[in-house]
């Protein structure tokens, strides 16, 4: 039998979307796969944007100049307004956002690795924002053209606050290479530690991410993981040789024939180890968020109770 | 000294515009604007402990934000106040002992709950709401650019405590109780905020001008949350000669450590 009489019209008309990269967009039908893997993606980075508050939340208290308190903590509170904004956008495909939260906080659902690792060093407020945000503004820029149209959107302003605080990281990073021998060795340290670890927030090599074919097929995912990580070291080798920190990678070097940074094998067992819930801060990271929430319950139910009494008072006035 | 060049432009005033322009505050003046300083400063590093510890995502968000427009008001502040001795806003904020800390006490004090921190927010936006508005009229143009461009940020912190006073008070039993208690623990500190701080006259503001405008506006909100103003006596206070509670010392040291571990170095 023909293949074309086995597609519903709803089927071929979002093929056709697809095919010719116009947006899908709440109320257009879309395969179940389609809206399941989105809404755990979108709900993902809404996650890894809320955890990703404490790593820097960190420092708040303890920036080292006034100038520097009041960028991170406006930076900080990018992040909370991205994960709400993500919500959003994932609550636009039908799943709410308190059924999301509760699956973070009980450590049901995942969320970037990179936020299970410490931030001991004034210096990682600058390898967070160089290395870190570096390495997700790679992975976003390619998602603002994703197919789900608030998906994209949500993407686009999000990508224009995320390079400012990448260029924000390699700021304290230069001036701590400017700055006195025991802080270019903190801003050294600092990089050896995070330099892996943001290359691995591309995912696993090709050959081993199953699901990237889909995503891509759908236009969700533009590019593989392991194209996505070759440009961001290609972007890398020369802003550290701006900022005169050396990246512990003994085998990257320059590949004239590729017209590529050649670069060393990642220690994946490490990023497994991690994923598996054994990094350095995975159930700490959880549970602060999950105490917050705790904690603040009465807060919310006050709210509620305060606007269930207004709705009750207006009926009997109306 | 080098001549400073550039003049100050009211409506974009910054630290960094007040540090390259001309103004130096004379030795008075300096000090009215260290201590309105210290205020904004010690509350902002006070509302960023809550950040990615609040009740909602809104409420990062929100209290995030306060702490923000705070921090820039004290930079302002303290960049103006430093100009009469030569220092930074850096240099008073990260190389000043707990005596020399002009606060008064009632921004200094602990977050609590979340009730508690709404009671010090609504008393200090009251206060400061009518403060820069009054400021915003000085003689000196320093200080009334400063202010008016923070009264348009304190009517919103206004509005955020006012808000969650009334749904607290009126919400459930338990954060009616809690509201009380958190007014109740704050209260012996607001007294203080109108004593005589040697405002100079004509450029400060009349302390008793601020205590009516609180007398005539938080009772009326308070009692509005259904709860009552507290008839507790006031703490002995002294914030503005340097005299503090016991929680300031922790407070600047964790603040402090990091600038203070690379003297003279810069971030």
């Amino acid at each position: 039998m023909p293949e074309a009489q086995t597609t519903s019209a709803e089927e071929r008309e979002f093929q056709r979307l697809i095919d010719d990269d116009q947006r899908v967009e709440p109320r257009d039908w879309m395969p179940e796969a389609y809206r399941k893997t989105l809404v755990r993606q979108i709900s993902q980075h809404a996650h890894s944007e809320i955890i990703g508050m404490q790593p820097e939340g960190n420092w708040i208290t303890r920036a080292p100049s006034l100038k520097r308190k009041a960028i991170l903590m406006a930076k900080v509170q990018d992040e909370a307004g991205h994960g709400l904004y993500l919500y959003s956008a994932a609550q636009t495909l039908g799943t709410d956002r308190d059924t999301m939260f509760e699956q973070l906080i009980t450590g049901k659902a995942k969320y970037s690795s990179i936020f299970n690792y410490l931030t001991p060093t004034w210096a990682d407020m600058g390898s967070i924002g160089w290395l870190v945000d570096g390495a997700a503004i790679c992975n976003q820029v390619p998602l603002c053209r994703a197919s789900y149209g608030p998906y994209g959107r949500a993407m686009t302003r999000i990508c224009k606050e995320e390079s400012f605080h990448q260029r924000q990281g390699f700021e304290i990073l230069l001036q701590l290479m400017r700055g006195s021998e025991a802080q270019q060795r903190m801003a050294q340290e600092s990089v050896d530690r995070w330099y892996a670890p943001a290359l691995m927030m591309f995912g696993p090599p090709d050959e081993d991410s199953p699901n990237s074919r889909q995503s891509m097929d759908w236009k969700i995912k533009r590019f593989s993981n392991d194209d996505l990580r070759q440009r961001f070291v290609d972007m890398l080798v020369p802003q550290a040789e701006a900022l005169g920190v050396t990246l512990p990678d003994a085998d990257l070097k320059w590949n004239e024939e590729r017209g590529h940074y050649d670069f060393g094998e990642l220690d994946w067992s490490e990023f497994h180890e991690v994923l598996a819930g054994r990094g350095q801060a995975n159930t700490v990271r959880v549970a602060r968020r999950r105490r917050a929430h705790e904690e603040g319950a009465w807060v919310r139910e006050a709210a509620r109770a305060y606007a269930d009494a207004q709705v009750a008072t207006e009926r009997i006035a109306s | 000294m080098i001549p400073k060049t550039k003049n100050l432009t009211t409506g974009t005033v910054t630290a960094e515009s007040i540090a390259e322009s001309a103004v130096i505050a004379s030795p008075d003046v300096a000090l009215y604007a260290l201590g309105l300083g210290d205020d904004a400063l010690i509350l902002a590093q006070r509302l960023g402990e809550w950040i990615a510890n609040a009740p909602e995502l809104e409420e990062d968000v929100a209290l995030g934000n306060i702490a923000l427009d705070l921090l820039g008001h004290a930079r302002s502040l303290l960049t103006y106040a430093g100009t009469a001795s030569g220092r930074t806003e850096d240099d008073l904020a990260y190389f000043r002992d707990e005596p020399e800390f002009l606060n008064r006490q009632l921004f200094e004090q602990p977050n609590g709950d979340f009730a508690q921190t709404i009671a010090r927010q609504l008393v200090v936006s009251v206060y400061f709401d009518e403060l820069y508005r009054a400021l915003s009229e000085s003689i000196d143009s320093t200080l009334a650019a400063i202010a008016a461009k923070a009264t348009k940020e304190v009517d919103y912190h206004l509005d955020h405590s006012y808000q969650w006073l009334l749904r607290l008070g009126l919400g459930t039993e338990l954060s009616h109780e809690r509201m009380q208690r958190g007014l109740d623990a704050v209260w012996p500190f607001v007294d203080e905020l109108f004593r005589d701080d040697g405002a100079p006259a004509g450029v400060g503001v009349d302390p008793a001008r601020l205590r009516a405008h609180f007398e005539t506006t938080v009772p009326r909100l308070i009692d509005e949350a259904g709860l009552i103003v507290p008839t507790i006596q006031p703490a002995r206070g002294g914030g503005r000669q340097g005299v503090h509670s016991e929680v300031l010392g922790p407070l600047l040291a964790e603040m402090q450590v990091l600038a203070r571990a690379h003297p003279g170095a810069e971030w």
